[in-house]
């Protein structure tokens, strides 16, 4: 019998490895699906090491369905301890491919988490020029 | 773990008492009842008696019960068999979709509809009834108790006023309620209505799925909206599922048993007893709908800082089911038009549960119940962020 979630989802949803907030974050990315009205926060640590800008913790908080909460804990797995420009081709197919295919009707899901880090990344690159 | 089913407005278990008189019908009494031999004839005295049994619980005459494939078919043949271009129709916003598509869809055809809004305990104002009336409204159409929050309508009151408006002589304005929900619960008899038309479904109330009824008085001038061999007086063609026709006439026999008003009490009390748990422990959580003109196993709550599909995927992982009617759970990302049309927000829709009692329910599961669902939301509202 097949189940609308996978069993990867599931298991990120109930036991997210990433939640939280990040005290003095480099840079903070809100997102809203404005369709459906799921929010989500990511926090991200930027550390520099010979020259390259790594993201050193990233976490998140996430309003939304068990797709939305297990697509933001994987855009965190997938983002930490990548450099900026690597963790920016982290795209909503591979969150989704991931967590074991997240149904059609929940890709937006995974679309959210991206740009949630996108703009995290934006800012921590905003709070750099300032 | 035994699982704990707590959406019996989503559907119910067929009573064991439904399924011995069903069983029958698919093999041994097989016959089609169009068929003028025995075996035919065996099928059609099937039908007909089920047919005398919902004429005896709506206090009709058996030639006004139409059977059809769905609820949702008879809500669609309701409004498709007797409105026309030019009409008018009278409905409100908290309809269910089986209504509410076929009344957008007419809107196209050149039929114009009111949709009356609702009080915010979710109630429709019979005085709005009376002032949507136009020179060319023919059909009203409000449901007798609501799939989402319970509330239940002052639909005999409308029936009432649509009757003295009747004594006036043209146009007739017909006047449809769609039942569903109430059958288990509400007092259903036509006259004491005051209703022309009225839809039934055998899923909600411990009957087969893929079987429904519409109550069509004598006199309702309705076309059919399906063709194909004169079935059902013409108005429903296709050869009747028998089986299932037996299931809805022995669910609604079941219903008239005496015992099932002191069930009702009880699930009364545990819906009760549930609304004051939930809101007095859970920190911002509130109920949805009106607090006393409400089905009695229907409870609508909504939490800040929670989204309604993850809280029902949470308590699923803990074998209870339950439902929402946040945007996420939805085909098509739209929170519900019923919470809506209360003038909820679009957050506190969002985060909005449905838990609905039935026969089976017992006070274990809902110990149970309300041990789980506090530590479940507190959960969420940490993944949120939430205070």
């Amino acid at each position: 019998m097949k189940s609308h979630y996978s069993k990867e989802i599931i298991e990120h949803f109930l036991h997210p490895k990433h939640l939280g907030k990040i005290k003095n974050a480099s840079g903070v990315g809100d997102t809203e699906n404005l369709r459906c009205g799921d929010v989500m926060r990511i926090y991200i640590k930027v550390k520099k090491e010979k020259g390259k800008e790594i993201i050193e913790d990233v976490k998140f908080e996430t309003l939304g369905c068990a797709a939305a909460v297990a697509a933001s804990d994987m855009i965190c797995e997938l983002a930490k301890g990548k450099t900026l420009e690597k963790a920016l081709t982290v795209g909503y197919k591979n969150i989704s491919s991931k967590l074991g295919d997240l149904p059609p009707m929940k890709v937006h899901c995974a679309q959210l988490a991206q740009t949630g880090l996108k703009m995290a990344i934006e800012d921590y690159q905003k709070k750099k020029r300032q | 773990m035994a699982k704990i089913y707590l959406d019996y407005a989503a559907t119910t278990p067929v009573d064991p008492n439904v399924l011995k008189a069903m069983s029958p019908y698919f093999k041994k009494d097989f016959g089609n009842p169009s068929s003028i031999h025995g075996f035919g004839q065996k099928a059609l005295g099937a039908v007909d008696e089920a047919r005398e049994k919902l004429a005896n619980f709506l206090g009709c005459d058996a030639t006004e019960i139409v059977f059809t494939g769905s609820a949702t078919e008879a809500n669609n043949l309701a409004i498709f068999g007797l409105v026309g271009k030019g009409d008018h129709i009278i409905t409100s916003q908290i309809e269910h979709h089986a209504v509410l598509e076929p009344c957008q869809i007419l809107e196209k055809r050149g039929v114009e509809v009111t949709y009356l809004p609702v009080t915010k305990e979710g109630l429709v104002d019979p005085d709005q009834v009376k002032k949507a009336i136009r020179p060319n409204t023919v059909l009203v159409s409000i449901m007798y108790a609501n799939n989402e929050i319970g509330t239940v309508q002052p639909v005999a009151e409308i029936g009432q006023f649509l009757k003295s408006k009747a004594q006036n002589p043209k146009p007739k304005i017909y006047f449809h309620t769609d039942a569903v929900q109430a059958v288990n619960y509400l007092d259903c008899n036509v006259k004491n209505l005051g209703v022309d038309l009225l839809t039934i479904s055998s899923h909600k109330i411990y009957g087969p799925k893929g079987v429904g009824s519409l109550f069509v008085r004598k006199g309702v001038p309705l076309k059919p909206i399906i063709y194909g061999g004169g079935h059902e007086r013409g108005l429903r063609s296709g050869t009747e599922n028998v089986a299932g026709v037996v299931g809805l006439g022995q669910a609604v026999e079941e219903i008239q048993n005496p015992k099932l008003k002191i069930q009702n009490i009880r699930i009364r009390q545990l819906r009760d007893k549930i609304i004051k748990r939930i809101t007095k422990i859970i920190p911002d959580s509130r109920l949805n709908g009106s607090p006393k003109l409400r089905l009695p196993n229907n409870i609508n709550i909504s939490f800040k800082g929670v989204e309604g599909e993850a809280l029902v995927i949470a308590l699923d992982q803990k074998g209870i089911a339950v439902s929402t009617g946040s945007a996420c759970s939805s085909k098509s990302l739209k929170p519900s038009h019923v919470l809506l049309a209360l003038g909820l927000s679009q957050e506190q829709a969002h985060g909005s549960l449905r838990i609905s009692l039935g026969k089976f329910t017992t006070e274990k599961e809902i110990e149970k119940f309300l041990k789980v669902l506090p530590s479940v939301v507190k959960r969420l509202r940490e993944i949120s962020g939430y205070k």
